[in-house]
């Protein structure tokens, strides 16, 4: 393995220095105190294949590296027991990637990890019961942060066992829909250091819930009750938490204007609050908080279609507001003119899908706030290049720019972005008119972490390659249906982007396993769309699985090439393969049940697939121990025994029954984008 | 037995008293007639009271009752004796023997009554001279005749005489002055807050203050036979009960409810005062709220300052003072389904949030029912095939209380939340360890050692 020999490398030269000296030693790793080697380990943090590397050294080695580990992301439960013997001292457990928890294997890890576990995440996994939350709150007195989130089916038990946990500081509940109001306030009273909750989508919390969480937990800082029930009746207590920082209320159609206009106290510590789809929310109501909360400086007001920015206008003090969200209100050139003026320093705005945004609007706001860090102006159609050029001019110091479906704007535009814009990393120019031209002056932008060009039907290689010689850091690039890139502009970016952990090239037409090949010296890639790819096969897949230990999704839907092969080669690299889209792919049984021996795999998606028997296809379900979600043509439903698939089922899979025609041909790239323009017009 | 002997010792001083003219309903008249006898107007003004020496009790009317008594418990002893002599005689029917038991009974429970009204007449009085500055008030109701039976004066006045009506004039004017008085006071140390909750609060000064003594409060019956004595709550009772005692009680007239006379003039609203000093419903205090109704003033007094001695007899935790509120959360016992880590239950869930938030450790408690999945065993198996670790029962033993949510609760709520988790469970730390018996490399994980 390449991380391993990179290791031996490294540590080789000292090795050397020190034989020349000392010929005698025999081991020369003993000599290497244990402060250093921590240090070392300190320094392998990115790829879990350094730390594999550094502890087959040698025994020492081994128990050091199993003595420093504190965070620990595992990918199968039933190993848990063992792995945690050897790692005991683990402060923070992630096992969100555990599809199947059982209650016996959380009270194995409360008697291993008593003392040390600080943080467990528990979201997504399924099978435990309130017993296993309550073996850790008896056995891991140092428990300080839970998350038990999306598990529909958990109860107030739960949130009772949550609540014996003395030193807990952080709960996430979100999506526990049968939560009520007598779980909440089991952890409000059991947990008097509570510093962060979220109810997000607790349905069955009200106000009482709520209210008493303000009462009994003072230290509270971040709140999260989203989507809940929660009415103005709560809003006066929560205001009064001394410490509340940040206030999420997404999506709580019992709040109006009203709640805060007749709020006497507002709350001077807060700094985020997000109100986004209160659809209830007006001017009124934003213009009282504004007043009310003097220090917030985040102000969520996504999707609250009433509101109207140039009531910003009626604020008498400025304020102090540096990010704001206005996607989907009401947005014109005068209110953006009033946000800039009652704004301090604005640094984050986003007008994604505001209509009324135009370049006046745009030029007005720059101007006046040329610190602007993040600029969202997604779907705001009517912009020009003169708004790219007013940006371009007074925020020299732009980090992320997210512009899809700008249509109107042309090369000189991004010609700007190139030339002015050197510190930007995230750059959305999705479904825009860029060309190559365009294309190639956005290298200018050295710092680029993530570029999305997908439905630029105008791009080639010639633009491409720029990208790859002079954007080394970037690690997410979307190529999606940019028809025009061939091997050689994948080839560039292969080499000249070391980092790159996302690409998507979905119907890239003239992709071939040549790219692959390429793409697989990226060692860092784990997510890989190459979805209508006619071109690629098996020996692109193969090269990919070699290289790209990490991958953990593929998506290779139409690849129709792909074939048994290629599934053994991923069988055979990629552990960490945990997503993987099959449809219409030339695999047969045998390729499946290889493919089904990886234990990390749990979402698998095998519409079409021609060569697989009902036969095969239930012997891969039963061994594939991990899997959360298969979609599957619903003709097999018939052929597969009913029992099996309750008991696949009954181990904490979910059967999706699809039932869509087999499609021979895609639609061309040309009519999509032309769909998509036909929709902006109505 | 004779009515006639009868009659006349249980009602010796009935005598000219003006009480007597428009309340023939009234029992146990004795020691209020003496009362009246001394000073003619029963309805005395508090300020009247409070200047004469009738305020003292009367010396002259005790030993009066006290004779009374004397003289029948002596015919009393007649009666027994009769009995004796009857007996030794041993040629009684059984019938004359049990007729001579009741009235025997009757005799006694008359004297044990009158023995109680001398008494509760003599007590009230040595307390109001002892606290004199309180006279006014207190002094009031021991005085009125209708007040201490629990009656409205207007209410059982058939024909009501030219005194009365000259009585209760009187009354009225002077009740109106002794309440401007009380709000002259209360305007002085308060202003503006709200004098009552009631939805019809009224003015002060537009009613009358009536205060009733303990005694007569908490006094069973209201109503008593002025033939047998036997008292009843109600008088309806009392007039159903009075049609055993001759034809002239059963004409239409005597059965029917004695209504108010129409042209009589419209009687000044009444309001009650708490005898309990330092209630809210006290005269004496600043924010004082009246009483409505007599009914309210029982209730009120047994609620507030009587011992709470009705227990539930399905939880066997809530107590009352008053029967019916015993019957009332009878009916809805068992169906609180609001519980509190402290036993306490409630009917609505808003009211526990609002205890659990006012005291310090008390948690919400989930349903019994919920709970008791608790006590089930893990029975549910890894079945994905757990290495070395998957026969879960061998060494996961969740029996035996460890989840019984009671220990939880209790020792949740009233110790430290440290030692909760560190006390409580260790007798049972060991029966839920996770080893097998000849793996002592997990046991040193514990953090005990």
């Amino acid at each position: 393995m390449e991380p391993e020999k990179r290791m031996d490398k490294r540590i080789r030269v000292d090795l050397n220095l020190e034989l020349e000296q000392n010929p005698i030693i025999i081991s020369p790793f003993e000599s290497l105190s244990e402060e250093v080697l921590f240090l070392i380990l300190d320094l392998l943090n990115w790829n879990p294949l350094d730390r594999k590397s550094f502890s087959l050294v040698s025994r020492s080695f081994y128990k050091l590296e199993s003595c420093h580990r504190r965070w620990l992301t595992p990918l199968r439960s039933d190993l848990l027991p063992s792995i945690l013997t050897r790692y005991s001292s683990i402060s923070h457990l992630n096992l969100t990637l555990c599809s199947r928890l059982t209650d016996v294997t959380l009270a194995s890890i409360a008697s291993l990890l008593s003392s040390s576990l600080r943080s467990i995440n528990l979201s997504g996994s399924r099978s435990y019961t309130h017993k296993g939350i309550e073996c850790l709150a008896d056995k891991c007195f140092n428990l300080e942060e839970i998350d038990v989130s999306i598990r529909v089916d958990l109860g107030d038990e739960v949130a009772a066992a949550i609540g014996k946990m003395v030193k807990m500081e952080r709960v996430n509940m979100g999506r526990c829909r049968k939560v009520t109001d007598l779980g909440i306030g089991c952890i409000a009273v059991g947990c008097p250091n509570l510093k962060l909750l979220s109810v997000k989508g607790c349905v069955g919390v009200t106000d009482l819930g709520v209210k008493l969480v303000a009462v009994k937990c003072t230290k509270l800082k971040s709140l999260d009750v989203s989507f809940t029930m929660i009415t103005k009746k709560c809003l006066p207590a929560i205001m009064q938490l001394p410490n509340l920082e940040e206030f999420c209320m997404t999506g709580c159609l019992g709040i109006d204007s009203k709640a805060f206009v007749i709020l006497k106290q507002g709350c001077n510590t807060l700094q985020a609050l997000d109100m986004s789809n209160c659809e209830h929310m007006t001017d009124s109501g934003v213009l009282s908080i504004l007043q009310k909360c003097p220090n917030l400086f985040h102000l969520n007001l996504a999707s609250c279609s009433s509101v109207n920015v140039s009531i910003l206008s009626g604020l008498k003090s400025m304020c102090k507001l540096g990010s704001i969200k206005l996607d989907g209100c009401k947005v014109t050139a005068s209110g953006l003119k009033s946000l800039s003026n009652s704004c301090i320093s604005l640094k984050e705005l986003s007008l994604s899908k505001c209509l009324g945004v135009t370049d006046e609007g745009i030029s007005v706001i720059v101007a006046k706030h040329k610190d602007l860090v993040k600029l969202d102006v997604t779907c705001c159609r009517y912009i020009t290049d003169e708004s790219l050029s007013a940006i371009t001019s007074s925020c020299t110091s732009l980090v992320s720019l997210r512009m899809e479906s700008c249509t109107k704007l042309s090369s000189k535009g991004f010609w700007l972005i190139g030339q002015c814009c050197p510190k930007l990393e995230e750059l959305d120019l999705t479904d825009n008119d860029l060309d190559d031209e365009g294309l190639r002056s956005l290298a200018g932008c050295h710092n680029l972490v993530s570029l999305k060009i997908g439905i630029c039907l105008r791009i080639t290689d010639n633009g491409l390659i720029p990208i790859g010689h002079s954007c080394p850091r970037l690690q997410e690039l979307d190529l999606y249906r940019a028809i025009g890139i061939t091997d050689k502009g994948v080839s560039a970016i292969a080499d000249g982007c070391p980092h790159l952990e996302m690409i998507n090239m979905a119907y890239c037409t003239n992709i071939s396993d040549e790219s692959l090949k390429f793409l697989s010296k990226c060692s860092k890639l784990c997510i890989l769309e190459i979805r209508g790819c006619l071109q690629v096969s098996s020996a692109g897949i193969s090269a990919i699985a070699a290289g790209c230990l990490l991958l953990s999704k593929l998506d290779v839907k139409k690849c129709c090439e792909v074939n048994d092969a290629a599934m053994f080669s991923l069988a055979r690299y990629s552990h960490n393969l945990r997503q993987i889209h099959l449809s219409y792919c030339s695999v047969t049984d045998a390729g499946l049940l290889v493919l089904a021996c990886l234990g990390s795999l749990q979402n698998v998606t095998m519409l079409h697939l021609s060569g697989v028997s009902p036969k095969g296809l239930a012997t891969a379900l039963l061994m594939c121990h991990g899997l959360t979600k298969v979609k599957m043509h619903s003709s097999f439903k018939l052929s597969i025994p009913q029992a099996l698939i309750e008991h696949v089922e009954s181990r904490g899979c979910s059967f999706h029954w699809m039932n869509k025609p087999f499609q021979v041909d895609f639609e061309s790239s040309e009519l999509w984008k032309q769909q998509s323009h036909d929709l902006f017009v109505e | 037995m004779d009515q006639k002997k009868r009659s006349s010792f249980t009602y010796p001083p009935r005598n000219n008293s003006p009480q007597e003219s428009f309340n023939p309903n009234y029992d146990c008249p004795q020691f209020n007639s003496q009362n009246r006898t001394e000073s003619p107007y029963p309805y005395d003004t508090p300020s009247q009271f409070f200047n004469s020496q009738s305020r003292e009790w009367d010396p002259h009317a005790l030993l009066l009752n006290l004779s009374f008594l004397e003289q029948k418990i002596h015919q009393t002893q007649n009666i027994v004796r009769e009995m004796i002599r009857t007996n030794e005689g041993q040629n009684c029917n059984i019938s004359e023997l049990t007729a001579q038991r009741q009235l025997l009974t009757t005799d006694l429970t008359s004297t044990i009554i009158q023995l109680i009204s001398t008494a509760g007449s003599f007590l009230p009085t040595i307390r109001t001279s002892l606290l004199s500055g309180n006279a006014p008030i207190t002094q009031l109701g021991s005085s009125i005749p209708s007040a201490s039976s629990g009656l409205s004066p207007s209410a059982y006045q058939p024909n009501p005489s030219p005194d009365y009506e000259e009585l209760t004039k009187g009354w009225g004017e002077n009740g109106v002055e002794s309440a401007d008085q009380i709000q002259i006071e209360d305007l002085d140390v308060k202003e503006g807050e709200d004098v009552g909750q009631d939805g019809d609060t009224l003015p002060i000064g537009s009613y009358e203050v009536l205060q009733l003594e303990k005694e007569e409060i908490l006094a069973p019956h209201t109503h008593f036979c002025t033939i047998c004595g036997k008292g009843f709550k109600r008088d309806a009772n009392l007039r159903m009960h009075m049609r055993g005692h001759g034809d002239e009680y059963k004409s239409p007239a005597a059965l029917a409810k004695p209504a108010r006379e129409p042209g009589s003039q419209p009687m000044p609203v009444k309001r009650y005062s708490c005898p309990f000093v330092g209630c809210k419903r006290n005269k004496e205090h600043k924010n004082f709220q009246p009483l409505k109704t007599l009914l309210c003033v029982k209730n009120h007094y047994k609620r507030s300052h009587c011992e709470k001695s009705y227990t539930c007899s399905r939880c066997n935790t809530k107590k009352f003072s008053v029967i019916a509120d015993l019957k009332t959360h009878e009916k809805h016992c068992g169906r609180d389904k609001w519980l509190c880590s402290c036993g306490t239950t409630f009917s609505r869930k808003d009211k526990l949030f609002g205890h659990v938030a006012l005291f310090q450790g008390h948690t919400p408690a989930l349903p019994s029912d919920e709970v008791k999945g608790k006590n089930e065993e893990i029975n549910d198996k890894d079945d994905s095939g757990g290495v070395g670790y998957n026969d879960g029962d061998e060494y996961l033993d969740m029996k035996g209380g460890y989840f019984s949510p009671m220990v939880n609760f209790d020792s949740f709520s009233f110790e430290g939340l440290d030692e909760f988790s560190r006390t409580t469970f260790d007798p049972t730390e060991t029966s839920f360890s996770f080893l097998r018996s000849g793996s002592p490399d997990f046991a040193r994980k514990d953090p005990g050692n």
